[in-house]
């Protein structure tokens, strides 16, 4: 569970804009520090390799390069970004919208919650990647499964963040709302979604990573297509400058969905739910 | 119009019993301001609560207009001690929010919800959200709000506790002119004995916890009051000195 004021947590690399002043990433000479840092890194990587470490093992960044620009070339990385991306997308929308359901409806049942408490419980600490052999049985090698299985990651987060904002409601504006003769669904359309909103887009940005491990999980154990399923098969050919190739894609494209979030969540503060 | 038949409430604190309320009886008439002044922290939110239904009695009944109350009470308007205004709304939307539960068309909510927003002077404060406003501009939206939902009864928890001298002494002319226009029965809860005089038909004085009626006093002051002169007359002074002088007693007496 997150509280909302999470991301707000200091040390992050992007300040937001509630806190202004020079960030070090703002500033143009940390830029510079920063590339330099990356490519020493690289010539560094370039030296060792093949001199003090076997280049079977971290092959190289020229062969890395030319590996990723091969891909490119022939179109068929865009193949594999495309799989990842559609089952992280789709997982994380699916595992939403059952997670909020879930959240609400636990939140405001205090009975079933109870009742199905040592459930959820058992069921959030079970690793969920143990479920992908039974979600390739169920949905077959194709893309359900994966979406299946970052779905259900998303999911969990998503549910805890959501009840926890529910339970957070504050009594009193629940009364108040009842005696004003809200009916029961009023009160959660009115009162308890809008209260619980920060809390909802807490789970949600934080879920959004863990929808691309669960497209990546599930595609490293079976697939024919995918980020995941590429960096499986690169190792399972002793490829290691695919393997390193495949990893800096990823990479990028956890930054780019990071940064997708950053802009939704820039949109989303300015009519953001402030709290009492 | 409001009858209390031996209330009691307790309330179970892990192993520990509460007592906040103990055997009250008491009845309200129609249009009758009832003031109810006691220490901090004794049943006397309680009692309100019970009023409005959000709890049950332990023993003892409360009667709201011959039926007995046994769920939410929507015939109160309830102002609690901390405001329950919507974080998430403008004051306009927050007062028009019974009538948004009531399905009226948006364009007449606005439209009604601005009369009163005037009414209790919060005009040009209608798109604030409630976050920006001082304490006294929020339990003005409060008022608004119950006005417009139209209570016949109103429930008010130490309403005006946090304002200042000068707020309080406006509020205080506000209540009762609303009061009087809308012939609702008022009951509140206050530990303030000059702004119970000022206000009330009636003042009960609770006990320490947990709460009976331990004296009940007339006001009969002529109405319509000048809240910020009728302090100053005799018979005002009488009933605060002869209401000081056995709350001294009590609060004495219960020290022991």
């Amino acid at each position: 569970m997150t509280a909302p004021d999470a991301d707000a947590a200091p040390g992050g690399l992007h300040d937001n804009a509630a806190n202004p002043g020079p960030s070090p990433l703002g500033s143009g000479f940390m830029v510079i520090c920063q590339v330099v840092l990356g490519a020493v890194l690289l010539l560094l990587w370039q030296g060792a390799s093949g001199r003090l470490i076997d280049s079977f093992f971290i092959s190289n960044p020229v062969e890395v390069g030319t590996r990723l620009f091969g891909w490119i070339a022939d179109g068929s990385l865009f193949v594999h970004v495309w799989a990842t991306v559609y089952a992280t997308v789709m997982g994380f929308v699916i595992g939403s919208i059952i997670g909020v359901m879930l959240g609400i409806w636990l939140g405001v049942s205090p009975f079933t919650s109870r009742l199905l408490n040592p459930y959820m419980s058992a069921l959030n600490a079970l690793p969920k990647v143990a479920l992908a052999p039974l979600f390739v049985l169920w949905f077959g090698l194709g893309i359900e499964s994966k979406i299946a299985l970052a779905a259900v990651l998303v999911l969990f987060l998503v549910f805890l963040n959501t009840y926890a904002g529910v339970r957070e409601v504050d009594q009193d504006l629940i009364d108040g709302a009842r005696l004003m003769r809200a009916t029961r669904a009023q009160v959660i359309t009115k009162v308890i979604i809008p209260s619980a909103m920060s809390w909802m887009f807490a789970g949600l940005k934080i879920s959004v990573p863990y929808a691309l491990i669960g497209a990546v999980l599930g595609e490293m154990i079976a697939a024919n297509r995918g980020l995941g399923y590429l960096v499986q098969f690169s190792g399972s050919q002793f490829d290691s400058a695919g393997v390193f190739a495949v990893l800096i894609v990823i990479a990028l494209l956890a930054v780019a969905l990071n940064f997708l979030v950053e802009i939704v969540q820039h949109r989303m503060q300015q009519w953001r739910v402030v709290g009492r | 119009m409001i009858d209390l038949r031996h209330v009691s409430k307790t309330f179970r604190k892990q192993d520990e019993i509460v007592d906040a309320v103990r055997d009250i009886s008491l009845t309200i008439a129609q249009k009758e301001i009832v003031a109810i002044i006691g220490p901090s922290g004794c049943g006397k939110s309680t009692l309100l609560n019970m009023i409005a239904g959000l709890y049950a009695p332990s023993s003892g009944s409360i009667v709201y207009k011959g039926a007995r109350v046994s769920n939410i009470n929507t015939d109160v308007g309830y102002m609690t001690q901390k405001d329950n205004l919507l974080p998430w709304r403008t004051v306009r939307d927050n007062v028009a929010f019974p009538l948004e539960l009531s399905g009226v068309a948006k364009g007449e909510r606005a439209v009604r919800a601005d009369q009163v927003i005037t009414h209790v002077g919060l005009d040009g404060f209608g798109h604030r959200y409630p976050q920006e406003l001082s304490g006294g501009m929020r339990k003005r939206a409060c008022l608004a709000r119950m006005l417009l939902y139209g209570a016949e009864t109103a429930l008010l928890d130490e309403p005006f506790a946090a304002l200042d001298a000068q707020l309080k002494l406006a509020m205080h002319d506000l209540l009762l002119k609303l009061a009087a226009e809308t012939g609702q029965t008022v009951v509140f809860v206050t530990h303030d004995l000059m702004e119970a005089v000022t206000l009330a038909d009636r003042v009960l004085v609770c006990t320490r916890r947990p709460a009976t009626v331990a004296l009940e006093q007339r006001i009969a002051l002529k109405r319509p009051r000048d809240v910020l002169n009728v302090r100053f007359t005799n018979e005002f002074k009488e009933l605060y000195d002869a209401l000081w002088e056995r709350l001294r007693v009590e609060y004495h007496e219960e020290r022991i």
